[in-house]
């Protein structure tokens, strides 16, 4: 690490690149974008945005439920309960009985009362306000390393999974009939969905993880008309408005989280504007 | 059962098939071979049961009886490959996958966004060119047009190269030119290849020009043989004009 930090102070000659907490942010925000622009990109393919939004706000019970068992490292509890969230949710969606947005809506409202519900007993819930807007200049050296591991791991399996995520956006009856386990391959899918939401959501924050996943791979989708288009631009999008986030947020003193939205949300609305009907 | 002018180099039979949806009598009891080399065309009304018929013989619904396959020595063979273009896709169109896409996953195992491999492009030009659809490889699947689309659904269904290809009501919905390079495409895999071809339809005319055999059904095999012996049947003729509201004829 002590070498990044030589290399990079020396590089950047800039203000902000002599504090150690934001090379660790600048080296966070560059783990965490390229994540979310990859797997935002068959999220939005698949509508599944109001899923990841319920995913997000699982983690009040999520970390509640940590506070609970007694666990001291939050990720653990976090993770376990996103994952099982994520596939309950799509299971009972995938038995087609009542419409998915209500299915979704049911879970997204009662892990946040059961998280706020636990988090608030005896008045202690400012203790966990963080999560809500996150703290990305708070991330530790150990932390990088965990997300460091969780990169390298979902891009090995999304190589393996992607050609038949994208049969499967364009139609789940024409994938099953080419013998592509469809189950299991949104399952893999929304397992990886979890896993990074919920790593990523300490210093992301609960309100703005879904809008860093879903937001450059919908800009991207404005404007791509292929695969390969639609991929580096969400990764692209993801990465700029990252990176110029986290810098404007250090120079005008601003959450670092709700300024790379910002930016996001900016570049959305110049594609959509930019789309061809 | 026709099966008495079986030439083909191989024979898929249908034996027995009964579908039954709750007290529902769907299919009951239909039979027929289907030959290499041949394209047969199953026609009936509205809610005769074509589709299901399709489907049972995808395996993608439960049936009674069974579906066999024979090599041309009569050695029984446990699965074949079946190419299938189904009615109507049904997705997003606004989705940014381009026809190379979605013809390419279907190929190759490394993330069609990252690798392309020039070997398997080069084979995928070819299988467009065969049908006459090369200049819509970079197009998006969303923008195509009916009978684009049905094209390259064809050549999704070409590969790998099955041995029974079966259409649903190809080119429900598409003009008239569509519809003929369609048939051309066909008709050319059907000489080229020697490939069993199964063909739901509604429109007669195309019947007639283009199927060697037809299979008239209304939940249960009405009447089959050559193309011309079906429509001049008393069969047919019941069932096509003396409820012409239910007819093929809209």
């Amino acid at each position: 690490m002590s070498v990044i930090y030589s290399v990079l102070g020396n590089v950047l000659p800039f203000h902000w690149a002599d504090y150690k907490f934001m090379i660790n942010a600048l080296l966070a925000v560059l783990l965490i974008a390229p994540l979310m622009g990859v797997l935002g990109t068959m999220a939005v393919n698949n509508k599944m945005a109001f899923f990841s939004d319920a995913l997000g706000h699982s983690a009040f019970t999520g970390i509640a439920l940590g506070v609970l068992l007694g666990i001291k490292n939050e990720i653990i509890s976090l993770v376990a309960f996103g994952v099982l969230v994520a596939l309950i949710i799509t299971r009972v969606k995938n038995k087609g009985n009542s419409s998915s947005d209500t299915v979704i809506s049911v879970f997204s409202s009662t892990s946040i009362a059961i998280g706020l519900l636990v988090l608030s007993y005896g008045g202690s819930f400012s203790k966990y306000s963080t999560y809500l807007v996150g703290d990305i200049l708070s991330i530790t050296k150990k932390e990088l390393l965990y997300l460091l591991i969780t990169f390298v791991a979902v891009l090995i399996v999304w190589s393996f999974i992607y050609n038949k995520l994208l049969v499967i956006t364009v139609n789940r009856e024409l994938a099953a009939s080419r013998g592509i386990k469809t189950a299991l391959y949104e399952n893999i899918f929304v397992i990886m969905v979890a896993v990074v939401v919920m790593i990523s959501i300490k210093w992301v924050g609960i309100l703005l993880i879904n809008s860093l996943l879903i937001l450059p791979a919908a800009a991207a989708r404005n404007i791509a008309k292929n695969s390969r288009q639609y991929m580096s631009l969400s990764v692209a999008i993801s990465l700029v408005s990252a990176v110029s986030g986290l810098l404007i947020s250090f120079y005008e003193d601003t959450s670092a989280g709700a300024t790379i939205v910002t930016v996001s949300a900016i570049i959305f609305f110049v594609t959509y504007i930019l789309r061809k009907k | 059962m026709a099966s008495e002018n079986g030439c083909g180099l191989c024979k898929i039979s249908v034996n027995n098939i009964g579908v039954k949806k709750g007290s529902d009598v769907i299919l009951s009891d239909v039979s027929f071979h289907l030959h290499c080399g041949e394209l047969t065309a199953v026609i009936g009304v509205n809610g005769a049961g074509k589709t299901t018929l399709v489907k049972s013989i995808l395996g993608e619904i439960q049936h009674q009886g069974s579906v066999g396959f024979e090599s041309h020595d009569g050695e029984r063979l446990n699965k074949i490959t079946i190419g299938y273009v189904p009615q109507r896709l049904d997705f997003d169109r606004s989705a940014p996958v381009s026809v190379e896409d979605f013809l390419l996953v279907g190929r190759t195992s490394s993330p069609v966004c990252f690798m392309r491999n020039k070997k398997v492009s080069a084979q995928l030009d070819e299988a467009l060119e065969a049908v006459g659809c090369l200049d819509l490889k970079k197009r998006k699947l969303g923008e195509l047009s009916g009978g684009e689309l049905q094209r390259v659904m064809l050549v999704n269904a070409l590969y790998p190269l099955p041995e029974l290809l079966i259409l649903d009501e190809p080119v429900s919905g598409v003009d008239a030119q569509g519809s003929e390079k369609f048939y051309e495409a066909i008709l050319n895999l059907k000489h080229n290849y020697h490939m069993a071809i199964a063909m739901v339809s509604h429109d007669l005319e195309i019947v007639r020009e283009y199927a060697d055999k037809v299979i008239l059904i209304n939940k249960t095999v009405l009447k089959s043989g050559p193309a011309k012996e079906v429509f001049e049947s008393d069969e047919f003729k019941k069932v096509f004009f003396t409820v012409p509201e239910k007819g093929a004829f809209v």
